[in-house]
Order: C-alpha cells, then structure tokens, then sequence
C-alpha cells in the first residue's frame, strides 16, 4: 500500500519544504518515497504542485488522476484545480485563506472564494479546512502554514505518518532559530 | 555506500563525481541546471568547475580537457544543444581521449522550454551513442556506465533525462567520497592526424564512426540497460516498447497477473536491434510509449523491416499514442487499455448539474518589486503612444509581456531580440525599436547581435536589463557578476565598457526604479540616430531581498486603481474599493509610490 499525496498551492507557498518534511519522515520509518516537484517558470506565481508516493511499490514518481490518497492544498482554488487526482473516499486538507493572482483583478476570470469552498464542501466528503488566518494569529507567523497542513493532515488519520514522525523531519531539516515555531505549528488545531 | 534522498539531477552529479570527473561546464536552462550546481556544492579537489558563457563554450571547454585525457561533463537543456552543435558535430568525428558525457535535459510539454525537441533524435543525426534514464538511481548507474562507454570508444556520449527524471526525489545507494574514482588525465599529446579536422580526416572517420556503431548495436544488446519484462497471461502475445519516465508510467499501470512483455530502451541509439529481434519474436503487437518523437518505434519497423519479421508495431505514427506534450499515468493507462481491446475504468464524470466554479488563472509574473517591471514600466510611459516594437528575449523578463505591462512584442530565442528589432527596421523604417536583453542574456548570445546591428547601420536602442544575475533559471553567475562557480572573486565584465568598444556613443546606465529619470532618458535616447543603449541596472530582488514594504494610508487612497492597472504587480489588490499591499510580497521598491496620483503609498526604500 503507498500514501499518495498531492501538495498544491501558488509558487512561494512553501510547499517544496511541505514535500522534503513528508519524504525525511517516511525515511525516519524506513519507507520508500518517491517525489515529484514543479520547479522552473511556475515559480513565479503560478500554480504548483508535488507529488509524494510513501510505501512499497511505487514506480512513478507521478500519482495519476483518482489515484491520490490526500491532497494537502495550500488554496481553496488550487485544491479544486487538483481536485481530479483525488481517489474515492480520499482527504483533503485545505487551507481557507484565498490568494488572488493580479489577473484576477486586471482583466481575466474572476475569483469568488465563496464558490470555490462551497464547491469543496459539496464534492469531498472527507474535507478538512484549515483557518489559515486563526492559525496565523494564534501562532504569531504566517509563515509555517505548511507545517499547520501536515499537522492537520496527520489528525485527519490520512497518513501512515505520525506526528512524531513529522515533528523528527523538521528537527533535522527546520534551521534551529524556527524550530519551536514549527512544532507549535504541527501541534497546532482549533 | 551509503542512502541519500535525491532528485535526479544531484544524482547524475555524484554519478559523475564517483565517475572521477575531472571538468564540468555548462550553462543553466531548466530542468539541467542542478546537476552543475551540484557539482560544485559536493565535488573533491580533483574537479574544475565553471557556468561558461553560453553551452558552446562550455562545449568547447569539455572538449579541450578530454583532449588532454580528463574525464569531462557538459551540463544543458535541450535548446542549449542547438547552440552547442556546432562543436558537437565537428567533435564526433575528432573523438576524445579522456570520457567525455554530454548532458542534455530533454523537456516534453514543454514545461519550461520553447521547443519540444528529442535529443534521442539528435543522438541519431550527430551518430553519438545515448543513454535515456527512467528514474533516479539508473540515472546514477546510467552517467557511470556513459563514462565508461565515452573513454572505450574515444567519442563523446550522450545522457539524456526529461525534467521528470532531473526533478524527482528518490532515496538511492550512491558512493561515499572516499570510494569515488580517482582519474589522472595523461595530458594532451600533440598529433596533428588525430585533432585538426580536415575533409580526408573526416571522410576516413566517418566510415569508422558507422562501423564502430554498428558493433554497439550488438554490445548494447547485451547491456543491462537495454532490458524486457517478460509478460505474463494471455496479454503476452503482445509487447510495450517504451523508455524514459514512460517506462514507469506504463508499470503503474500493469495487471500483475495479465500483461504484455515489456521492452525497456536504456540507449535509444545505435538500437539494440539483436535485443530488440529476441523481444519481438512470437509477439503479434507492439505498443511503443513514447514522449517526443517516435524514435523507437520507427527503430522496430525498421527492425521488422529488416528481419521480415511480421509483428505489427504501433505507437504515435498509428495514433495510438498522442504526437506531442507530456505522457502521464493516465494517458498511459487508457493507450494499454484500448490496446489490449479493454476498456479503461469508466471516468466518473463530474455531475452534470454541479459544474465546477471558475478558477483564476495564474500565468508566472513578476516578483513584487522586480526591476524589470519598472524598465517596461519607463519605457511603455516615455513612448505613449508612439509606433513601436518591443522585442523581448529570454528570461525573467519575457513575463513583461503580461497584461497590464504588455511590453513583449517578440520572443524567439535567447539573443535573438536584438537582430529580430533590426529586421523589422529594415521593413518599417518609420517604427521606434526596441530590444530588450538581460544580464546573462547579453554574455550569452547578444553581443554578437549588437555588433551586427551596429556594423549594418541599424536605428534603434537596446535596453539592457542588468539584474546582476541569470534568475530565470535559479540566479546564477555571469561575466559581469564578478564570481565564478569555483567560490573565486574576479574582475567583472562591464556591459558598458563592451557596449562603448564596440563602438556605441550613447549607453547610460540608469537605476528603473528612479521612474521620472528613468521615463526621460528613454525619451531622450530613443530619438538618438543608430544603435544606441540604456542599461538598467537594479538587483533581482530575490537575491538583494530587501527588508522594506510599502503600505498604503486608505483614509489618503482615493480608489482609483491607478497602481494595480498600470503595474500589475502582485503584491497589490483591492481591499474594500482601497488598494492594498500584501506584506509578505511587497519588497518597498517603491513603484507604486511614484504612479499612486495622490502621493497615498509610502514607506517602501528604494535599492
Ligand atoms: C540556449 C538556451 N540556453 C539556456 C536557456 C535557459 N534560460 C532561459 S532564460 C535564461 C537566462 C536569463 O538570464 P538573464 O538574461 O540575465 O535574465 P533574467 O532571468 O535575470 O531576467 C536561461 C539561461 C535557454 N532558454 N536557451
Ligand atoms: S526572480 Fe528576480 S528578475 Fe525574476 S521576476 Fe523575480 S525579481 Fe524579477
């Protein structure tokens, strides 16, 4: 059996490190993982998007339509543009803090956020919303909204990761100066 | 040995430093640009590393050193092999002494490229030998296997990945450093028959070179990376071909129980015909999975044709297997299933009555506070609306082409821009051109460029946009940044002083952010006779990261918009019918402090 998790978001979300966290903790355990990232033009801005396969028997690194266990998405619109990779009965975790591109305001389509996270609601029946606004009051940054998702996502029982596991990855990746702002972040619910 | 977590590009870069790698030259271009990074980040004392200037140089560089008996590596992205044939063509016929691997990523989609090129098809009209990788730790035994390959045959070898294999994460067993090969190059030996070409050399090597790979067919039919999973059930009468990433898309995607054998294609050339005729044997069918051209498939029609073997071969030439773009799981999964007369699982089809909602779109922009949004920002004012043409190159700044800047009228290749203005003005005398050009953009291919229009009495000016690094593809040295891939401090090579040798009266350097001075000079230079040039000059921000953010007072903002229709710049939107800046991206360039009409953004410091 393999977790197979799709990280979404917008470029400089910070999903890249969201991805190397889940990788060294399915190492931490001994388990196989393959990645797959989105780095080139899209950073700039665009949509991004990992793949993170965890488990035995692997091939691709690239999860196919409804083959995704989770989809951790760091945008309500990004969730739903990778809505597809989703399988049956599958999570997603989602952030609810919308980001609007400038083309939205300068001409191109529209973004109602209402839609989009109404959308969620009716369409996955194992949804997670994260409030990405309380998380980062409470927690003082809005900067380790990443590591609030894993946390989530590692409750949501979607992951054969624990928190332990997690809370490991960011020890040996995390530079040491935002460490305890990390580990509030994964402990972190509301 | 021991377990790393690597994307394929760091593999290939230890592969090549356990191969006892001796000199590395490239020059960035997605998805090739870590290997060389790597490189220099974990290489020992016995390797040279270095960006050249454009991947010919770098080319040439590799060459002079395997001449000399090192083993060498060349690092780029597919349209870098384009500029880079030259010597490689010429070079296949001389041969080198110590290994010689050429590293070309290859990018179907394309993803982040301007061409779908193969460069399997290239290894058959330069006639060097390649190695296609499907994943990360054959990427690392493949570069190992090519050296050894380059250093037996005398020739240079071709390594190429596509970005799913340069951009994966796999945790592989690679080399401890102490157990990396050491190589001694024996230096270069003078000998004027083996390294001046000459048409008699040629023609006497040509024939070697076409002998010599007609006997690789035969060894690489016996390689490990040329291998077949023999099938299983009745879905055995018939056969995959297939290489690459597609490799393990169509594992994904195989009955365990129930399916055809499988051909894996390691070196798309010189084919593995004897491997290839043992595969075909008793099959009624063969699927090829390609990405790009169909460059194993027409192999086997060949090797049917040849053999008179009546196995029916299919793949992208039969349509069964979409011509361009990107192979995934799914398109992999549906080709098998309709070729095993199956149906692929019925799609779900998202109801009807529950259409999802429209999404934004999100094309790459510009960094909040890029410098080049206020180049184009300058130069779109100072001409109004003059008759113009902006020809733009490749970069970061081919994004200014976006709405509301709009200032990329052309875009072919890098260096292009400049010669594609002069073109124009020979046509309408009567337009205003522009050529814009960035930093690394200009060492690389421009200069030339700048020359030719200047000797062939060209009319126009050529905005160079001098952001003190190569960004697109991960900010990267050049000339003019005065550091070099070996941690060294040189001298820097200054634009102007290039621009004024080559014979240019006008060049003024001006920092975009200083908008009114910057509008101005535009004005004033652009009426200048000739080729003439203004260089903008203000640091990426991304690297400078700035520590200021602009803030606007929203009792003083009237709700014009002003800022966010002429900029576009993505830290700012609209809050309550206010303009409002998003703190985290804002970097206090201070732009949209100088287009705000009623002075209600401040706080930002300009660099
Ligand atoms: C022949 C070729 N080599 C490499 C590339 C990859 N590439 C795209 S943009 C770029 C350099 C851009 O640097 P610069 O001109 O300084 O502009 P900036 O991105 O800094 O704005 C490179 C190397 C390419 N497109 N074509
Ligand atoms: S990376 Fe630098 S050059 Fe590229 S868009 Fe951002 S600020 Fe501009």
């Amino acid at each position: 059996m393999t977790d197979d998790i799709i990280l979404c978001g917008v470029g400089g979300q910070g999903t890249i490190l969201a991805s190397k966290l889940l990788a060294s903790a399915a190492m931490g355990r001994d388990l196989p993982v393959k990645t797959a990232e989105t780095i080139g033009m899209a950073q700039r801005g665009g949509s991004v998007l990992s793949h993170v396969r965890i488990g035995e028997g692997a091939a691709s690194p690239l999860i196919g339509t409804r083959r995704a266990s989770l989809i951790i998405a760091f945008e309500p619109a990004e969730a739903v543009r990778q809505l597809a990779f989703l399988r049956p009965g599958g999570t997603v975790v989602v952030s609810d803090r919308p980001i609007v591109p400038a083309s939205a305001l300068v001409g191109g389509p529209a973004y109602d956020v209402e839609a989009v996270m109404a959308y969620l609601r009716k369409r996955v029946e194992r949804l997670v919303v994260v409030d990405a606004d309380a998380a980062a009051r409470d927690l003082g940054s809005a900067k380790c909204l990443n590591v609030v998702l894993l946390g989530a996502a590692v409750r949501s029982g979607a992951l054969m990761l624990t928190a332990d596991d997690i809370a490991e990855a960011i020890r040996r990746l995390v530079p040491e100066r935002f460490q305890d702002l990390n580990a509030r972040a994964l402990a972190y619910a509301r | 040995m021991h377990t790393e977590f690597l994307m394929g590009n760091e593999a290939i870069a230890l592969g090549a430093l356990a191969a006892g790698v001796n000199v590395v030259a490239g020059y960035p271009g997605t998805p090739s640009t870590e290997v060389l990074e790597t490189v220099a980040k974990r290489k020992g004392g016995q390797t040279y590393v270095e960006w050249s200037v454009n991947e010919k140089a770098a080319m040439e560089v590799a060459a002079g050193a395997a001449y000399a008996g090192a083993r060498t590596l060349v690092t780029m992205k597919q349209v870098g092999l384009n500029v880079a044939s030259d010597p490689l063509m010429s070079l296949a016929y001389i041969g080198v002494k110590g290994g010689m691997v050429v590293l070309v990523a290859d990018d179907p989609g394309p993803i982040s490229s301007q061409t779908e090129q193969d460069t399997r098809t290239f290894a058959q009209y330069s006639k060097l030998p390649c190695f296609d990788p499907s994943g990360v730790a054959d990427a690392y035994a493949m570069i190992q296997d090519a050296f050894k390959l380059s250093e037996r045959i005398g020739s240079p070898v071709l390594l190429r990945p596509t970005t799913r294999v340069d951009h994966g994460y796999e945790s592989i067993k690679v080399a401890d450093q102490d157990e990396w090969r050491v190589h001694q190059p024996e230096g270069f030996v003078k000998d004027p028959s083996r390294w001046v070409i000459f048409p008699r050399l040629s023609v006497v090597n040509h024939a070697k070179i076409e002998a010599r790979n007609a006997q690789l067919s035969e060894t690489l039919s016996d390689s490990r990376d040329n291998f077949v999973l023999p099938g299983a059930g009745e879905a055995a009468r018939v056969g995959i071909a297939t290489h690459g990433i597609s490799y393990q898309y169509v594992r994904e995607n195989l009955d365990e129980a129930n399916h055809p054998s499988v051909l894996r294609v390691g070196t798309p050339f010189p084919f593995p015909e004897r491997k290839a005729v043992q595969f075909l044997e008793g099959l009624d069918e063969v699927l090829c999975v390609e990405e790009l051209d169909p460059v194993i498939e027409r192999a086997l029609i060949a090797v049917c044709g040849k053999f008179g073997l009546s196995t029916k071969i299919r793949g992208k030439l039969t349509g069964d297997i979409q011509p361009s773009g990107e192979n995934t799981v799914e398109s992999v999964g549906k080709a098998i299933a309709c070729f095993l007369g199956s149906e692929p699982a019925a799609e779900v089809a998202p109801a009807e009555a529950d259409p999802a909602p429209q999404l934004p779109v999100r094309p790459p922009v510009l960094c909040a506070g890029c410098p080049h949004r206020a180049s184009f920002y300058a130069v779109k004012k100072a001409m109004g609306k003059r008759k113009t043409i902006y020809c733009g190159d490749i970069g970061c700044y081919t994004l200014g082409n976006a709405a509301p800047l709009d200032m990329v009228d052309t875009c072919l290749c890098m260096g292009a821009g400049i010669n594609i203005a002069q073109g124009v003005f020979r046509v309408e005398p009567d337009t205003t051109c522009f050529a814009f050009v960035g930093d690394s953009t200009f060492f690389a291919s421009g200069i030339t460029g700048v020359v030719n229009a200047f000797y062939n009495q060209a009319n126009l000016t050529l905005v160079v946009l001098d952001n003190s690094t190569t960004a697109m593809t991960g900010h990267q040295p050049h000339p003019g940044t005065g550091r070099t891939m070996m941690g060294e401090v040189v001298q820097k090579v200054s634009i102007e002083a290039v621009l004024r040798a080559i014979g240019l009266t006008t060049v003024e350097t001006v920092n975009p952010l200083d908008h009114k001075h910057a509008v101005e000079t535009v004005r004033r230079v652009a009426d200048e006779p000739g080729v003439k040039a203004i260089i903008f000059k203000s640091p990426c921000v991304v690297l400078a990261r700035p520590q200021s953010s602009s803030r606007v007072d929203a009792t003083a903002c009237i709700g014009c918009q002003r800022c966010i229709h002429e900029l576009g710049c993505p830290a700012l939107s609209l809050k309550g019918g206010k303009a409002t800046i998003d703190e985290t991206q804002c970097s206090g360039c201070t732009l949209c402090e100088q287009v705000c009409p009623v002075g209600a953004i401040s706080g930002g410091e300009r660099l």
